[in-house]
This record gives C-alpha cells, structure tokens and sequence, in this order.
C-alpha cells in the first residue's frame, strides 16, 4: 500500500495567557491509502489539534502549527497558500465531527448544507447540485430524502445529522477522512450503524480513514493500525491486533486494562491512577511518569524517544531502552 | 401561538390603561396651562375658555373623558394651532420619519459591515480601533455633538445649511425640492447615524464574535468554501437573527421623533413639535405625543417577539 | 466552573471565604491592570475627577468676580480656555462644573443601582406575587419615554420655585428614578439564573433562612454584575444630566455644569464667535464619558466574563 498522508514532526503550540501549551509535540506517523487509522488518548492529549492541523484550521489568534511537514500526494500541505488548501478541504480531504447536533448550520436547510461543497468544488449547477444532494442522503441511508433535504437541523436526530456530515463529507470523494469522535455523542445502537457506513465508504472507494475515538471498542471494530497519543505526543503505535494482544507502553496497558470486557467481572473497573499532567507544567521528562507503575529515575528527567519494540510496533518507553541494553 | 398572542395583547391593553393615566396625571401635575400663560386675556375670557375646554372639572372626570375619546380616535384639539392633534401628527410625523429612517437604515448599514469584519479580526490593531470608535460614539452628548458639527460644518465651513428642512422662503418643486431636503437632512443624520451606531456595531461585533465560534463555523471551514462566504452566508446569518428582535425595538424612535436632534437642527418633526407645545402648555398635545410613544414602545416589544418567532426555524415550529 | 466543582464551602459560608474572595479580587485587578485600553480609561477618569475637585484651589480665578473688562475674550496664556460674558475664566468654571456634573452623575447612579438591585433582588428572589407587583411597575415606568417624563419633572421643579443650589439634589432623584427599571430587570433575571445553581440547592437543602440565603449567598454573586452596571451608569447619567440642563429644566444658573454651560450655544453670537464657551464643556463631558465607558468595559471582561463585550 502506497502512503496516502506522511506527518514529519508536526508540533501545534498555543499561546495562551499563562504560558504556551505544546498541544501537539513533534508528532509524526503515515495513513496509507484505503488504511483506517485510529488515533486513541484521552480528551486534551492532542489528537483533535493533530486534525485540525491536517485540515489548516487550527484557531487563530493563539493557535499555530509551528514545526513540522505534512506530506498529502507529494505536497506539503503547510506550505500550500490558503486557496490552493482550501480547494483540498471538503473535496480530497474531508472531515466530520463529535457533535453533529451543533456541527450543521440551524438557519439553512439540509439540503443547502450539502450542496455547498458540490457548488465549490465539483463546479456542478445548482440543479445537478440538488440532485447529487439527494442522492447523498440516500446513499447514507436516508429514506424520503427530498423532504429531509428541505428540513432544518433541529428536526433531525443526531443520528441522523451524523449521516448528513457523512454526506456531505464524502460528497466529493475524499482520498482522506478525518472523522473526529465521530460516535461519541450518539446512542450506542445508532453508534454502530454509523461505523458501519464508514466501513461501507472506505471500502467502495478505497479511501483511508483517519480515526479519533477515545473508545476502544470502536478502535478494535474499524481500525488497521493504531496510534496512542498521551499529553501531546505518541506514546505508542502500531497494527491492531499486535498492539491490542501486547501492548507495551504502561499507558496503553492500563487503557486496555480499563475497558471492561464482557463476562469477566472484576469487582472493580481498573482506572489509571492520577491526572492528566498540566500542559503548562512539562518538563524534560516521561510525561506519563507520575502516573506509571514501573516509574524509574530516568523517567523523570529524560524523554523516551519512539522505538521498534516488535513487529509493526513502537512505543516511546525507557522500559524497552532497559531491555535493550540488558540484552 | 394564538393563546400567548392573546395573553400578549391583554397585557399591553392593561399596561397602556395604566400608562395613560399615569401620563394623564403627571401632565394635570405640571405646573400652568395654555390659558394661563395668555396674557392677552381678560380674566372672565380666561374663565369661559376653562368652562369650554372643561379644565374645571375633577382629574378622574377630564382623565375619563379624554380617554373616551381616545378609544375613539380621538385625542383632542390642539390650543396653540387650533388643530386636531391627529391631524398635527399625520403633518410632522412624516418630517421625523425620514429622518429617522434613513440614519437608521445607515445606522444598520455601517453596524452589520464594521461589527462583521471586527468580529472576524478580534483583537487586531483594526479591532481595537473599532471598540474605541464604538466607546466614542456612545459617549458623545448628543445636543453637543449637533451644535459642534453646525458650527464646523454649516457656520464655518459653510458646506450644508445649519438647521431646517428647506431654505427659508424657497418654493422648490420636484427634483429640486428633494436636493434642497437631502441638503438639509445631511447633518441631523450624520449625528443620529453617529449616536446609534455605536453600540449596534458593538452589539453586531460580540454576536458575531459568539457566532464564529461554533461548531458549524467550522464545518463550513472543513467543507472548504471562501471564508467571505463562511462570514456573510453562515455566521452573519446566525448573528443577525436575535438582532431581528431590535427591529422592534426600533419602533419609538422611527416613528417618535427626536426631541434633542430636531430642536438642534430646527427639524419640523414631531419631536420639535413637543418641545415647542411644553414651552406652551399645550396639554391635549402633550399627552397625545406621550401616549404615542407609550403604544409603540409596547407595539415594537410585541413585534419583536412576534419577529423573532418567524426568522428562527427552531421556535418557528412550536 | 469553580462554583460547580466547590459547592459546598460556599454554601456553608466558610471561615475562608473572605481570603478566598479577597485574592479573586487581586487576581481580577491584576488581569484589568493588564488590559492598556481599560487602564488608560481609568487614569482619565481619575485626572479628570482630580482636576475637577482639586484643580480649582490652584486657580487664581476662583472667587467668580465678575470683570466687565475681561467679557468675552477668547483664549490667551493668562485665560487658557477665555473668558466668558461677566469676565470669568471659562477653565475654572469648567472645572467648578465639573464637581457638579460627576456629583450628580455618580449620585444618581448610586440612587438608580441602589433602587434596582434591591427591587431586582427581592423579585428574583421572592418571585411570586412581589416578583409580579414590582416588575409591573417597572414595565409601567419602561413604557413610557424617558425625556418627556424628565422634561415634566423639569417643570415641576420650576414651578415649585426649588431653589437653584437644591435643584441638583432633586435631578439626581430624577435620574436615579428614571433609571432603576431596566436595572432592577437586569439584577431579576440574573438572580432567578443563580436560584437555580447548585450552591444554592446547598443552602436550600442546609436549611438556611431567607434573609441569610439573600444577603450571604445571592447578593455576593451579582455584585460583580452590579460593579460593571453601576460604572457604566454613571457615564449614561452624566449624559442625561448635561441635556436635562442643557434644555434648563436641570441644574440652572449660576450653579455651573458642563449642560449649562453648553447653554450659551442658544446664544446665537456666542455660538458663532465665542465658541470657547461651550466647547470646552462639551468635550469634558464627551472625555469624561468615554473614559468611564471603556473602564467600565475592561471591568466587565475582568468581573463578568461571561457577558463577553
């Protein structure tokens, strides 16, 4: 499979009052073409910066890609003008959100909300525009879709609006689809019919998904391979079934940890101790020590880099460094 | 809908009761009548016009007769013009209206562009001129700042006329009639246009600032359009919705007339018609003018809310 | 956000609150101190309150003599804003205005928020029928127009022959009974929003009294509100008074305010030549005014985040 996206190093910073906040920290990883890719950590760990990044939309004032390429067919996306990645956006590269209720205009109709991106980029008129829409809302599994096409926002459910983002976000074919939390809002039988509209999706048209999802149980359902992001930067990476089977970052192991499994009761769910480190507090260290059961004394003054630690697989850990070097 | 109409419209009819007579009572308060201030009449002249006009009668009685007569369109003679007071408004109301309309057109103009563009530059060099320009137009004292253009504009300079609606003695028909009231009505809009602006422009800019910063803004980023269109067609349209509200709240002042800007600039409107009529006691007019206001202060809250049901798809259902 | 997490010190009303609200304080000064616009507002108004209340002891022109020599002369070294009709120099006056104008303005807003956040408080509070009682008659008071409710005061005090030097007295009554109805809204809607918060679910489910629950829990949380209100109030009075007196029907003569003084502009020679005369006041009230406005604002960031400029 040919790398459809490259991220070389991509580091986002925001300025804030009391100090800048490194939201992304020299972050690099590869989709490749027709690959779902999950990006998994909890809320504040980086990973919606490390989308908006990707699309050229992370808030200004205050927000600022500072370091880093990201490669998109041979291009380098960063150094693209606003136009020529505005015309990338919605069309080769699209994106949907965690929250569909308040994701789409209330003022405008359906309808217009999909026909926007046909209008920009496919050129079509606003007749043909109309009936690519509709079809749109079929092809996600809308019934009655020229009525839905007339109605406003709030009279559809969020599972509904969540298959409108759908449409309108691969209405121009995307070689790559952000999809951020795109479940996390929605109730857990609708959950399932919007991942597999996905699946359906990546699979006609060969496109590549990139995933965030804090939820494991969506990771394991969709993902190829998987990248664990903690305060910023990759803790962890790599093909699914390895990373799930031998997770070897002590952060990845307690996340799987928590996730209660079916028919094994424990009396307790397991949580990781601690919080969160702040982002304005880091210093040169494991930013997972304070909260990492084997912490030793290199964690708290030396970054661990990201290794190979397996086949298809590394993790940014002295635990792998010892073992090396006892080896 | 109908049933919150009508629980609406009973309590402005019971509010309007109470206002008129509160206006009734304070204006048999004020000190002098029209009849009084004559000196040109006898004492037993001054006697009879009391018995004609029923200025004898107890407060409650003269209140319950003018408000009779009110219900029926009927507000009174004015003493000063010898006119009916209806017919005093249908002459000068128009006079204010444009007057007002065109600065408040303008007003809306200028708002919705500068609040719109210093919205989406928060907190740039062009941002920070604006709030202070918004921070000077609302502190300007209105009767100052008419007199400090007059006499920069029309006295020194002598660009436009001081004051009035046409010059003194012309007798302009057609095109020219209507170059000779634009001439005059430059000024007056100028300052009303300058004394609005100010906190409509501020209003605009934090709806917007609010607009822009939800979810759906982004998505029209994530779809790729230009941003003038993500500006004018998906923020602006949200911002202006609870704006629509204001437009009713409009109501008093298109139609009400001016009373400081029409005195400065010797504007035959309404609000210059009140000035002079207080200087002459002339209370049939008086009370007439203050109900006026009354009724549509509480008509534009009414339309505003009526308004603002139409323009928002999510109340417009229920 | 803090409230939501702690609800429960400040519902009990701990020993600490004091120090706790005291060091929110410093850190609000702090950010306003931060915020240029805002401080430069409030270095002019306090100048301007200085030269106003301070200033005329060094000016050796403040006996108001009058000096048929000196009518009229236009701006010099000796007579830095001119002299007017009866030979006086127009700064000192100015600035004896000055006194006057913020008096009144800083009065009456004292009056107004007073009258608005009790009325609005105890409705919010109450609600029922005292909620109903008192913004009837707040609605009743909103209907009808400002001005010409002033104008009639204006006349009854004419004719009730108020002396001159009690005039002003009864125009910061005026004012601050024109202005409480929008007020005491504003202070109502906010408190009915704080009912329903959980601190004061605390204190409901702790068994406090009323008057307790009122004074120790609700009134604390609106008074930033009320800071931000009551500055901005007194710009918009200083407003008021200056047409009131500009119309004659406020503070007259030989009480100076900048309104009055702005009534030599009716003159119509002095308005054309002697532009010195009424100038100067105009642009103190426009000074002081905006000054108060963009403080008041940099206030409200600071004290009120959540209503956003």
């Amino acid at each position: 499979m040919k790398d459809l996206i490259q991220i070389n190093h991509l580091s986002t910073h925001f300025h804030t009052e009391n100090g800048t906040v490194k939201a992304v920290n020299d972050v690099s990883f590869r989709v490749r073409e027709g690959e779902t890719v999950c990006i998994v950590g909890e809320s504040g760990c980086g990973k919606s910066v490390t989308a908006m990044s990707i699309m050229g939309l992370v808030e200004e004032p205050g927000g600022k890609v500072v370091d880093g390429q990201i490669h998109f067919e041979g291009r380098d996306l960063l150094k693209l003008s606003k136009n020529e990645l505005r015309s990338l956006r919605g069309n080769e590269i699209s994106m949907i959100f965690q929250e569909p209720m308040s994701s789409l205009n209330p003022v405008l109709k359906i309808g217009q909300q999909i026909m926007e991106p046909l209008l920009v980029h496919q050129k079509l008129s606003k007749k043909e525009a109309r009936k690519r829409a509709i079809e749109l809302i079929e092809k996600v599994g809308i019934s009655r879709a020229e009525q839905i096409a007339d109605s406003y926002p709030h009279e559809l459910s969020g599972g509904m609006l969540q298959r409108i983002m759908i449409a309108i976000a691969i209405s121009g074919n995307p070689k790559l689809l952000i999809a951020d939390e795109p479940t996390t809002a929605l109730d857990v039988t609708i959950q399932a019919q919007i991942l597999d509209i996905l699946r359906q999706f990546k699979e006609q048209n060969n496109m590549s998904i990139m995933l965030i999802t804090h939820d494991l149980g969506v990771v394991a359902e969709m993902a190829d391979y998987v990248i664990v992001m903690y305060a910023g930067k990759i803790v962890e990476e790599g093909e699914v079934v390895q990373l799930f089977q031998s997770p070897k970052h002590p952060y990845t192991q307690g996340l799987l940890k928590s996730k209660p499994i079916i028919n094994q009761r424990t009396d307790e769910l397991y949580s990781i101790p601690g919080q969160v480190p702040n982002p304005l507090e880091l210093t040169e260290s494991c930013y997972f020590h304070d909260r990492c059961q084997h912490c030793m004394d290199i964690c708290r003054t030396k970054q661990p880099v990201l290794k190979e630690v397996g086949e298809q697989q590394k993790a940014a850990c002295w635990l792998y460094e010892e073992a090396l070097v006892h080896a | 809908m109908s049933a919150y109409l009508t629980k609406r419209i009973s309590y402005m009819v019971i509010i309007l009761l109470a206002a008129s007579l509160l206006i009734f009572c304070l204006y048999a308060l004020t000190p002098g009548d029209f009849i009084s201030s004559n000196i040109k009449l006898s004492p037993e002249r001054k006697a009879e016009l009391r018995e004609i006009y029923g200025l004898n009668k107890p407060l409650l009685e003269r209140y319950g007769i003018w408000m009779k007569n009110a219900l029926h369109g009927d507000f009174g003679f004015s003493l000063a013009q010898q006119k009916p007071v209806l017919t005093l408004f249908n002459e000068y109301i128009w006079n204010s209206f444009l007057l007002a309309a065109v600065s408040t057109f303008f007003t809306w103009l200028i708002a919705v562009i500068i609040g719109v563009v210093s919205a989406y530059k928060q907190y740039s060099w062009f941002d920070t001129l604006v709030m202070v320009l918004i921070f000077a137009a609302m502190s300007l004292p209105s009767f100052f700042i008419g007199l400090f253009l007059i006499k920069i504009c029309a006295v020194d300079l002598k660009w436009l006329p001081p004051g009035g609606m046409l010059t003194t003695g012309s007798n302009a028909t057609g095109l020219a009639y209507v170059k000779e009231v634009i001439h005059h009505m430059t000024l007056p809009v100028v300052v009303m246009t300058l004394l609005g602006v100010g906190s409509l422009t501020r209003y605009f800019r934090s709806n917007m600032i609010d607009v822009i910063k939800q979810d759906y803004i982004r998505t029209a980023r994530a779809k790729g359009l230009k941003e003038n269109k993500v500006l004018f067609r998906h923020a602006l349209r949200n911002a202006l919705l609870p704006a629509i509200t204001l437009v009713g709240f409009e109501l008093p002042s298109l139609f009400g007339g001016s009373l400081i800007i029409e005195k400065i600039f010797n504007w035959p409107g309404i609000g210059q018609l009140y000035i002079q009529s207080f200087g002459l006691r002339d209370y049939p007019l008086l009370m007439g003018f203050t109900m006026l206001l009354a009724v549509l202060t509480v008509i534009g809250t009414l339309l505003s809310d009526i308004l603002y049901h139409i323009a928002d798809p999510r109340v417009r259902l229920h | 956000m803090s409230l939501n997490s702690t609800p429960l010190p400040e519902a009990v009303g701990a020993k600490n609150a004091p120090a706790k609200s005291s060091s929110l304080f410093k850190q609000s000064m702090r950010r306003l101190m931060k915020n240029k616009l805002a401080v430069s507002g409030l270095v002019v108004v306090v100048i301007m309150f200085l030269a106003c209340f301070v200033g005329p002891f060094f000016s050796p022109y403040t006996d108001n003599k009058v000096n048929m020599a000196l009518m009229n002369k236009p701006p010099s070294l000796k007579h830095w804003l001119g002299t007017d009709a009866l030979g006086r120099d127009v700064l000192t006056r100015v600035l004896q205005a000055g006194r006057i104008s913020l008096t009144v303005g800083l009065a009456s807003m004292v009056l107004s928020v007073f009258i608005g956040s009790l009325l609005g408080a105890i409705a919010g509070y109450y609600r029922g029928i005292v909620d109903q009682i008192i913004m009837r008659i707040a609605d009743l008071l909103l209907t009808i127009p400002g001005l010409p409710l002033l104008f009639i005061f204006g006349a009854l005090l004419s004719d009730w022959k108020v002396p001159t030097e009690y005039r002003m007295y009864i125009v910061m009554l005026m004012l601050g009974l024109v202005n409480w109805p929008g007020l005491a809204r504003m202070v109502r809607g906010q408190m009915l929003s704080l009912r329903e918060r959980e601190f004061m679910q605390a204190a409901v489910v702790l068994g406090l009294r009323d008057r307790r629950k009122l004074f120790n829990h609700l009134l604390p949380n609106i008074i930033p509100l009320l800071i931000v209100i009551a500055t901005l109030n007194i710009g918009g009075s200083i407003l008021s008074e200056s047409a009131l007196s500009f119309f004659g029907l406020g503070v007259m003569a030989p009480t100076p305010t900048w309104g009055n003084m702005i009534d030599a502009a009716n003159n119509l020679i002095d308005f054309q030549e002697h532009p010195w005369l009424w100038v100067p006041p105009g642009f103190s009230i426009f000074a002081t005014v905006i000054a108060i406005n963009i403080f008041g604002d940099g206030l409200r960031d600071v004290l009120d985040p959540k209503q956003k400029r």
